[in-house]
């Protein structure tokens, strides 16, 4: 057998089920591979050995005794920190959190089990998922294999340099502004965030609860496609979750055909002050789905010129809200001398356990929320973002999907961003407009840029639980570059620490 | 834009529940006043007649029967409390002594 590390879910699928390997022995092989090389990306929190083989051995069980097992049932995954699974700690990547056991598995986990993945433990990420670098996390900052004094995006840095480490063939993520796209853009692998309500928040700690929705990573489209079906599907626990069938990401990702598709391009989503490398990639592929028999077009969106303003105040305004809960009384952290009223020690506590990012939003959401500055602030911000829903809703009036590049550069240098918030805001400006509206985006990789040869990714964006058509959409153009390169572009990531 | 002064970071910063060390005024006054000031830019879009936008899924009023379920475990919970006594959360005193 080959190095089980480099193969992708499908193909663990596949000699799992022919019975060629064991779920232990493909659990070790990547629990073996964290170990000796996760020192120089620092991808995991913690890495959960004991309960990961404990896992594999149930599956290797099951499937001995014949048993019915998902298809996936053995493949090894890598969770962000921000999903609860029960008994293993949950720190948001927060001293807030520091220390605590969640007593509850988030639905997502629950999936995640139920069909046999096994969990290798969780992933980095900029502290509460604010933030687009992973520099924000209040432990350490997760490089990107590609070039290890570059950021892995964020706020899922830890998942996406997880899998593009190949320390697991999936991971999970969220993305509340773009925090599973344009990591997975700067790390060259595919991410996807589903359609809002189209996977469960139940165990997702909040940030932004209207916008919050866990997504996918994986090195190819399929194999997300297939992570996006087990996570998915309604949920009573979680009063946002949508009541129909999940669409059928699967099919979708293995079609490989465009013909007749009308695709649109953002006009706004590109030009002056984006990367040159970034957009040439970006044009290439138009040209690669125009010669696949997809009809494209510019389209505008004309607020989208407003989504990163209205972002940053609906976000911020709802994470000013969600985080009140960290008080000090019943979880986490607590600040105390013994003489301190409730109040003091919630002072106390708030400041030392929230990092900077964290702080800032915080007093930002309370500025935009207070009274003499909602009705400008927040409540204009809600009204912006319904134009640039209905902006979306119109351009899917005439086309099946838009596409734009997922960010406007490759990879930055660690540090480079972390004391100019509006610089670091900046990443998200392609991957904002569909988080606002609430529907479904992916990133795939499409190329190095020519500048720094770093991975650019290419977004997706499709209507309203219509996540089907992204997937369609990404294994074409997927299927159409691996004949070109011989193979993935994540294959021609540098070998971490001298061998893969 | 109003400009934001130390006293407004203070104050924003009382009402979140911060105690700022009285270092971080100055660099928040600062950073906060860029961020508001490239945010305002909302301002610029005519939203007459427009009905805001809370969320994405057009849901309203969920309902469930209201039947009695098992609940987590009590010890579970308490487990990562910060402080307990008699199977309870024990909290800091809440009322000034008088």
């Amino acid at each position: 057998m080959s190095d089980l590390t480099k193969l992708s879910a499908l193909e663990l699928s596949s000699e799992l089920t022919k019975g060629s390997v064991s779920a232990v022995e493909v659990t070790k092989a990547h629990l073996d591979r964290i170990e000796s090389l996760d020192k120089t990306v620092q991808s995991f929190l913690h890495v959960d050995k004991t309960g990961a083989i404990k896992q594999a051995e149930e599956v290797d069980k099951n499937r001995k005794e014949k048993k019915k097992v998902s298809s996936l049932a053995g493949v090894p995954l890598a969770l962000k920190d921000v999903l609860t699974q029960k008994c293993v700690p949950t720190t948001c990547g927060s001293k807030i959190l520091e220390g605590w056991i969640p007593p509850y598995d988030s639905t997502v986990v629950k999936n995640l089990k139920n069909a046999g993945i096994v969990i290798l433990g969780k992933t980095n990420m900029d502290e509460f998922a604010m933030g687009s670098s992973t520099e924000n996390s209040a432990y350490f900052p997760t490089k990107n294999p590609w070039d290890l004094t570059k950021i892995p995006g964020g706020s899922s840095g830890g998942s996406s340099a997880a899998v593009s480490a190949f320390f697991a063939p999936l991971a999970i993520g969220t993305d509340t502004g773009g925090s599973i796209r344009q990591p997975a853009a700067v790390t060259g692998i595919v991410g996807a965030k589903p359609s809002y309500g189209g996977v469960s928040r139940f165990g997702l700690v909040a940030f932004a609860s209207s916008l919050d929705q866990a997504g996918p990573f994986a090195r190819t489209v399929l194999d997300c496609a297939m992570l996006h079906e087990v996570m998915a599907g309604h949920d009573p626990l979680d009063s946002t979750s949508i009541n129909q069938p999940v669409p059928d990401v699967v099919s979708a990702a293995k079609l490989q055909d465009v013909k007749g598709m009308k695709i649109g391009i953002i006009k706004e989503l590109g030009g002056k002050g984006w990367q040159t490398g970034v957009l040439n990639r970006f044009n290439e592929s138009v040209e690669l789905l125009k010669s696949m028999g997809a009809q494209v077009k510019e389209i505008s969106i004309p607020h989208s010129l407003y989504a990163l303003a209205t972002y940053y105040l609906i976000a911020p305004s709802e994470a000013s809200s969600n985080l009140a809960r960290f008080d000090g009384m019943r979880y986490g952290l607590r600040v105390d001398d013994g003489n301190l009223s409730a109040e003091e020690v919630m002072n106390k506590t708030r400041e030392k356990g929230f990092g900077k990012e964290v702080k800032r939003r915080i007093m930002i959401g309370t500025y935009a929320l207070s009274s003499g500055y909602y009705d400008a602030y927040y409540a204009q911000a809600q009204k912006v973002r319904a134009l640039i829903a209905q902006d979306l809703t119109n351009a899917f009036k005439e086309v099946d999907v838009l596409i734009s590049p997922t960010s406007p550069t490759t990879a930055w240098g660690l540090g480079e961003r972390v004391n100019d918030p509006m610089a670091m805001y900046l990443a998200d400006l392609a991957t904002l407009p569909p988080s606002l509206a609430g529907i479904p985006a992916m990133s795939v990789p499409i190329g190095l840029a020519d500048e720094d040869q770093l991975p650019v990714g290419l977004q997706i964006v499709a209507p309203f639980m219509n996540d089907d058509r992204m997937y369609r959409v990404g294994g074409a153009i997927e299927a159409s570059l691996k004949s070109k390169w011989n193979g993935l572009l994540i294959d021609q990531v540098p070998a971490l620490g001298g061998g893969k | 834009m109003s400009r934001i002064t130390r006293e407004e970071v203070a104050n924003l910063a009382r009402l979140a529940r911060l105690d700022l060390a009285e270092s971080e005024l100055d660099e928040y006054a600062q950073q906060l006043e860029i961020i508001l000031e490239s945010v305002a830019k909302v301002s610029e879009v005519s939203t007459k007649d427009v009905k805001p936008m809370s969320h994405a899924t057009g849901l309203v009023n969920i309902f469930r029967e209201d039947i009695t379920k098992e609940s987590l475990k009590r010890e579970e919970i308490l487990r990562s409390a910060p402080a307990t006594e008699d199977d309870r959360f024990r909290v800091p005193r809440i009322l000034d002594e008088e």
